[in-house]
């Protein structure tokens, strides 16, 4: 199938001359949850302003179903819903005509049945009538989830949705993004938080500096960059590691209560039954063991940091 | 054409001149009022009939062509000025609309609101004066080209902005001089003849004029003229915005 969006050797140099975006290449795929990482000023708001209208790109092309997002704008904007990243609203329109609004704006007809639905859905049905000035910044974010939604986009931007946003609303969204997935919306999210990625992404790219430097599959992902961890709750404290072991490159933790091997998970060999014989062998028993997979975050982590 | 989106933005704007109701239209009567008060009753009652005209009616069309230019320049700068500096604009940029679709809704919003205070200015002016129309049609042709012209520019000022005080700068600095100066309370024959020629530069001159022609059939400058001066008016806003368009400038970084 082809992708839903498309973006190839996508540049942004900002009026200022800051490069933002250096040659962009990205496919997402129709029905997807992409989540979009990147430390603060990678690039993720501009490469999604760019795709949604609202920046004009310096160089390369974008396509939304096929649809240019130069040339054939409006095809291409109409299958968009964005959720901005930061809160903006106007101040004295209600709930409800302001999500109408939107759905006018996208160039549909009333349809007070859908925004019915889209409001129930984000639990804001009771504060239709509220002016948007009177609502809670958590309220407001549902707003603008409702407003992009209003108009049945098939393509959905989030921008960090979950910024400043409490445990309940990032449940009841999260609920809103599965059934929206479900019904075939493709969905390209940026988030700080990395155990949303782990949680809801099919795929993640991480982005830094204006460069894609990986687009992987989660599961693969992890499994790939994923390192192991088996951690041993010994029976005895130690206060070192015996010198017979010193090659197995352990670690002491927990006051000499615990050892920790690490190992890699891709790798031949994990060396896991030459370490417990040998620990045999020098009379370490141990009361428990378990193992830890590093996280996305820890991967993420290590990605960013990693001199490029 | 996005008729869903021009409505939706004619009708957002239209509901936010609805909220301001107080601001929008009783500021502009009573204002009227207080020049009925000052200018017709208490220095009208010293100067003669103006072209034939009673003073008190010969300012009518000058006070709406005041409030008019004025309420169409700072209504439509206001109008899409707003939603870039609180940020809401994204949700316009980012909507399948074209530019000309963008331009109708603010534009035609701006203008729909100066020409009711247009008309209701008129009706309070009718409770101090007489009056009698002679080319309503004319009269009703100005007032709209007019209203339109002023909100195209006040729309590129709206653009053009990027502060509180610019936006005002315009409307009060620039508009309103040409409005006072340009025979709104006088006939610019009464002028000495070196200040009728510079008055002639003043581009407000041949809308008032033409305006006052619509009411009592005289003119300061030929009707044809008038007509001619207010459509190029009109069509070098239109260029400057089909400029500005074609080049992005500072709405889209
Ligand atoms: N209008 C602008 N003019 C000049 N530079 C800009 C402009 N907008 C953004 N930038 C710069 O471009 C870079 C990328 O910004 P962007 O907002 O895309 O980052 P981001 O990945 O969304 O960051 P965050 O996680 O903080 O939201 C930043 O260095 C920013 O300072
Ligand atoms: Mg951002």
């Amino acid at each position: 199938m082809s992708p839903i969006l498309k973006i190839t050797n996508l540049s942004k140099v900002y009026d200022s001359g800051f490069h933002a975006l250096k040659g962009i290449d990205l496919e997402i795929k129709r029905g997807e949850l992409f989540a979009l990482l990147g430390p603060n000023g990678a690039g993720k708001t501009t490469l999604i302003s760019i795709i949604c209208g609202i920046v004009n790109a310096s160089g390369g092309t974008v396509t939304v179903d096929g649809h240019d997002i130069a040339r054939d704008f409006r095809a291409a904007r109409a299958e968009i819903g964005l959720v901005p990243q930061e809160l903006t609203t106007d101040a004295f329109e209600t709930v409800w005509a302001t999500v109408n609004f939107s759905r006018g704006l996208f160039g549909k007809p009333k349809n007070h049945a859908i925004v019915e639905k889209v409001l129930k859905d984000l639990s804001l049905w009771d504060k239709r009538d509220n002016k948007l000035i009177t609502l809670s910044g958590g309220m407001k974010r549902r707003v603008l989830i409702a407003k992009a939604l209003a108009h049945e986009p098939r393509v959905l931007f989030l921008d960090e949705p979950t910024a400043g946003v409490d445990v309940e609303l990032r449940r009841d969204m999260w609920r809103v993004v599965r059934r929206l997935q479900e019904t075939g919306v493709t969905i390209i999210l940026t988030t700080h938080y990395i155990e949303e990625a782990e949680d809801l992404a099919d795929r993640v790219g991480v982005i830094n500096g204006g460069e894609i430097i990986l687009v992987e599959d989660k599961v693969e992902l992890m499994r790939k960059l994923g390192r192991k961890q088996l951690i041993l709750h010994l029976a005895d404290p130690l206060e070192a590691v015996p010198e017979t072991l010193a090659e197995r490159g352990l670690e002491l933790g927990q006051n000499g209560e615990t050892l920790v091997y690490t190992y890699d998970t891709q790798a031949e060999r994990t060396g896991i039954t030459a370490l417990l014989k040998d620990l045999h062998a020098a009379g370490i028993r141990f009361r428990d063991l378990q193992t830890r997979q590093s996280s996305l975050e820890d991967i993420f982590v290590n990605l960013v940091k990693a001199p490029s | 054409m996005n008729f869903h989106a021009i409505k939706a933005i004619y009708r957002f704007e239209m509901a936010r001149t609805g909220r301001t109701l107080f601001q929008s239209i009783v500021s502009p009567v009573l204002s009227t009022s207080l020049y009925f008060v000052v200018f017709g009753a208490a220095i009208g009652s010293r100067i003669e009939e103006v072209d034939g005209v009673s003073y008190g009616a010969f300012i009518v069309p000058g006070l709406i062509m005041l409030s008019l230019l004025t309420q169409s320049v700072s209504n439509a700068s206001f109008g899409i000025y707003f939603p870039r500096f609180t940020g809401t604009i994204y949700e316009v940029l980012s909507a399948p609309v074209s530019y000309l679709e963008i331009v109708i809704a603010y534009v035609g919003a701006a203008a729909t609101k100066s020409i009711l205070v247009g008309l209701i200015i008129l009706a309070t002016a009718h409770l101090f004066v007489p009056l009698d129309i002679q080319h309503p049609v004319w009269m009703l042709l100005f007032l709209m080209l007019t209203a339109v012209t002023f909100a195209l520019l006040g729309f590129i000022l709206g653009i053009w902005a990027d502060n509180f005080e610019k936006l005002q700068f315009v409307p009060l600095l620039v508009v309103t001089p040409l409005a006072f100066l340009g025979g709104s309370f006088y006939s610019i024959n009464m002028l000495p003849p070196f200040w009728q020629t510079v008055t002639l530069f003043n581009p407000v001159v041949y809308l008032i004029s033409g305006f006052r022609w619509s009411f009592y059939g005289q003119a300061d400058v030929s009707i044809g003229l008038s007509v001619f001066m207010t459509f190029l008016f009109l069509v070098i806003c239109l260029a400057v915005i089909s400029w500005i368009f074609k080049t992005g400038w500072r709405l889209r970084a």
